[in-house]
């Protein structure tokens, strides 16, 4: 007797929702991300304007300058929905745990000669008051952005940099033994030492501008681009022979988080310029004029850490910066 | 004639993209669907390749993520960094 087994297929009715279907071309099965992030903010009849705003709609294209035909184009190339997010940063944060932990155990920043415990101090802490600008900035674009494409990164950009903060405070736990008094000490350092004040200027400043997508160009691309590779890379290398060896292994988290989001914004920006000859013109504009703004802020830190190599650290940024810049279609 | 070889994965989220790949990479690849599997055949030679996943799940990929989505397959395995191969060797 042979037996056999056959299965009865039940096809399904639709694969995805209408709206993705005829964004991804016809009905087939759609990712997660796609479900999660096309047409997800409302887009028509809003009842009442805004008492805070009310030259604008509650969600309005018209709070940029920079014009998109379809403002689900700007996707993110990591496909971060919450899900997805969650997991990426459960696994960079656990990462970062257990530097922290080895460093601790081994006693390394305890250990590190005092000149450059205070150097790292200097340089490092202070940093997250950055971080905090940087989420206030993440949470503004979040709120005056236009579709879930670029809000949702946004809104995640914004809690990264809460996170990124914790993680520069946590190192200066590590170096005051828990008694937070490194914390305090940098937030006078960000206050009132001269060669902070000009980057305390840029990140106030950054606070006001009108336009979001001017901002996310601002602190996304431009500022974080000269600071994450100095602060992190050149900063660092000056460290290590200065047996600083151990925040090479705590800075780990951090570049792999700049890579992270450097590889989202650049997809951005590209999408963008390509749209149309007026938004690269601008995109150009505003990337000039915040990249003059953000290289005073940084060069006085640069000058600070590396001494007579500091210029030649931020040429190397700048160079750096520029080629991103290029590659997405930006006139630098 | 070469005959097909063939893999099975399951119909999810995490699959998705390494179907979109092999179909794109693997030209006359016969998919059929079913209830919660994919069976994919291809005549003589079936390469899943790392890069085209990646481009499409927009992450790294170890190709030895494959075996988390794998329900079954049939031909000779090669595998290594950048690439999965099923093959029928002569």
């Amino acid at each position: 007797m042979s037996l056999d087994i056959k299965t009865i297929g039940t096809a399904a009715r639709r694969h995805t929702y209408a709206n993705v279907a005829r964004r991804i071309g016809g009905d087939k099965p759609a990712s997660r991300y796609q479900e999660a992030t096309f047409d997800m903010q409302a887009s028509v009849n809003f009842h009442y304007k805004p008492l805070w705003d009310e030259r604008f709609e509650l969600h309005d294209k018209a709070r940029t300058a920079i014009v998109m035909n379809d403002w689900y184009a700007l996707l993110d190339p990591r496909q971060f929905y919450y899900g997805t997010y969650t997991q990426s940063r459960a696994k960079l944060s656990e990462q970062f745990d257990r530097s922290c932990g080895f460093v601790e155990k081994l006693g390394a920043l305890d250990a590190l000669p005092s000149p450059w415990r205070e150097m790292l101090c200097e340089y490092l802490l202070p940093l997250r008051h950055y971080e905090w600008g940087a989420n206030m900035n993440n949470c503004r674009i979040t709120d005056e952005g236009y579709g879930t494409a670029i809000t949702q990164a946004t809104m995640y950009a914004t809690m990264d940099r809460l996170g990124l903060a914790q993680m520069i405070s946590r190192i200066g736990l590590l170096v005051d033994g828990n008694t937070g008094d490194r914390l305090a000490q940098a937030k006078q350092r960000w206050m009132d030492d001269a060669f902070w004040q000009p980057m305390r200027r840029l990140v106030e400043d950054t606070l006001v501008v009108s336009d979001w997508f001017e901002l996310l160009l601002a602190q996304d691309f431009v500022m974080d681009g000269l600071v994450y590779p100095l602060w992190f890379t050149d900063f660092d290398e000056r460290g290590r022979t200065h047996d600083a060896t151990a925040m090479t292994l705590l800075g780990e988290a951090f570049l792999e988080w700049f890579a992270d989001t450097s590889r989202w914004i650049d997809a951005v920006l590209k999408v963008a310029a390509a749209e149309s000859d007026a938004n690269r013109a601008l995109l150009s504009r505003w990337f000039v004029d915040w990249r003059l703004r953000a290289v005073d802020a940084v060069a006085p830190l640069a000058d600070e850490v590396l001494d007579a190599g500091g210029e030649a650290a931020v040429t190397r940024a700048i160079e750096r910066l520029n080629r991103r810049a290029v590659a997405v279609g930006l006139t630098v | 004639m070469a005959s097909n070889v063939s893999i099975t994965l399951q119909n999810n989220d995490d699959a998705r993209g390494i179907i979109e790949a092999i179909v794109a990479d693997n030209p006359g690849a016969q998919v059929a669907d079913y209830p919660s599997m994919v069976k994919i055949d291809v005549a003589g030679r079936l390469v899943v390749n790392r890069v085209s996943v990646e481009e499409r799940i927009g992450r790294a990929w170890d190709v030895q993520e494959l075996q988390l989505t794998l329900v079954s397959m049939s031909g000779s395995v090669d595998e290594d960094d950048d690439h999965f191969i099923l093959e029928w060797r002569k």
